[in-house]
């Protein structure tokens, strides 16, 4: 029971398993920390929904050394980026950047959430427009028709 | 107001409608990837000849002040559809006087002689890119991948995979045809 306890919360406890391999890693945890940072945003270009830290393809290999290698030139973070963007383009970011291009795409919630609200309120007015309407009181011939029309009906509703 | 409700169904089936309409058009194709380097200048780099290929490499420099467009083809001898495709490579060497360079991709040496000895070489030089890195500055996501550069060292065109089939082959000679007519208007 304790075994099979154990054996479960082990399984829970096992997390995605990193394509990085041992030759790969820098021997500055620092710097390898960056690196993985960095490799979380960056799109196999293979595999393409997948980020090149966890990719096994060998292209993702390739650019997990040049993202190395790049941080231990002294690059900043975005300047690995900015390198891997000017070769692959911001598709290769997982993360789509915020720029002119992209701006519609990033606004669409908001924009479709404005449009709804504005259909909505629109709709809510135009019911209470029509509940707050008072029908037109009767004109004094419609008063003698209704009058004539009750009168020629039974007490119990029916037409004679 | 009331009219304006009324036609918000047929609204939204227009938006639906053309998006699937859109969606189901077979030309398209989902795994198309962007490439930025398109009517930019080819990245700066040099690559050393292939070990036992009696070609040179090639560098940056040999891609401008051409008389014509080169086309750069990113191929290695483990790679299947270059073998399907070389075929089709070296009918453009022979037949229409392409200019073909060779970017031999991680690939050893005496694997891409043999290979190039079995199928016959139509490049006109070959850059051994052995470690990938300058397969990476010309944005590769796979082998074979092929790029139309203008004799000013641009990069006119880019093809994803093999020339293979009537399709590709006539995008491809399309390409070619126009980077070859702006070189004669220019």
């Amino acid at each position: 029971m304790i075994r099979s306890l154990l054996f479960l919360s082990a399984m829970m406890l096992a997390v995605a398993a990193h394509a990085v391999e041992p030759d790969e890693v820098l021997s500055d945890p620092v710097f390898e920390e960056r690196a993985r940072e960095v490799s979380q945003a960056l799109r196999c270009v293979v595999c393409q929904n997948q980020d090149i830290d966890s990719s096994n393809a060998g292209i993702a290999r390739d650019m997990r050394l040049l993202v190395r290698e790049r941080i231990l030139a002294g690059d900043t973070n975005q300047q690995v980026l900015d390198f891997m963007v000017d070769r692959y383009g911001s598709y290769v970011l997982l993360r789509p950047p915020f720029n002119a291009t992209t701006a519609l795409l990033w606004f669409s919630p908001v924009l479709i959430g404005l449009i709804a609200a504005l259909v909505a309120i629109m709709v809510l007015r135009g019911a209470r427009k029509t509940k707050q309407r008072r029908p037109e009181p009767l004109s004094p011939e419609e008063e003698a028709e209704v009058a004539r029309a009750l009168s020629e009906m039974d007490p119990k509703g029916s037409l004679k | 107001m009331q009219r304006f409700l009324f036609a918000l169904p047929l609204l939204v089936a227009l938006v639906f409608g053309g998006f699937f309409l859109w969606g189901l058009n077979p030309e398209r194709d989902p795994n198309a990837i962007p490439s930025v380097l398109i009517s930019r200048p080819a990245p700066d780099f040099e690559l050393p000849p292939v070990d036992g290929v009696d070609v040179p490499g090639f560098s940056r420099a040999d891609l401008s002040g051409n008389d014509g467009p080169v086309v750069v083809n990113i191929f290695a001898s483990w790679c299947v559809p270059c073998r399907a495709e070389h075929s089709v490579l070296t009918r453009f060497v022979e037949e229409d006087g392409v200019r073909l360079f060779g970017i031999n991709y991680q690939d050893q040496p005496e694997d891409a002689a043999r290979w190039l000895d079995e199928l016959g070489n139509p490049y006109e030089r070959i850059g051994s890119d052995i470690d990938g890195r300058v397969a990476i500055d010309w944005g590769l996501t796979g082998v074979p991948e092929t790029f139309i550069v203008g004799p000013d060292g641009t990069i006119l065109f880019k093809q994803i995979g093999p020339i293979l089939g009537d399709d590709a082959i006539r995008a491809f000679t399309t390409a070619l045809e126009q980077a070859q007519a702006s070189v004669a208007g220019s």
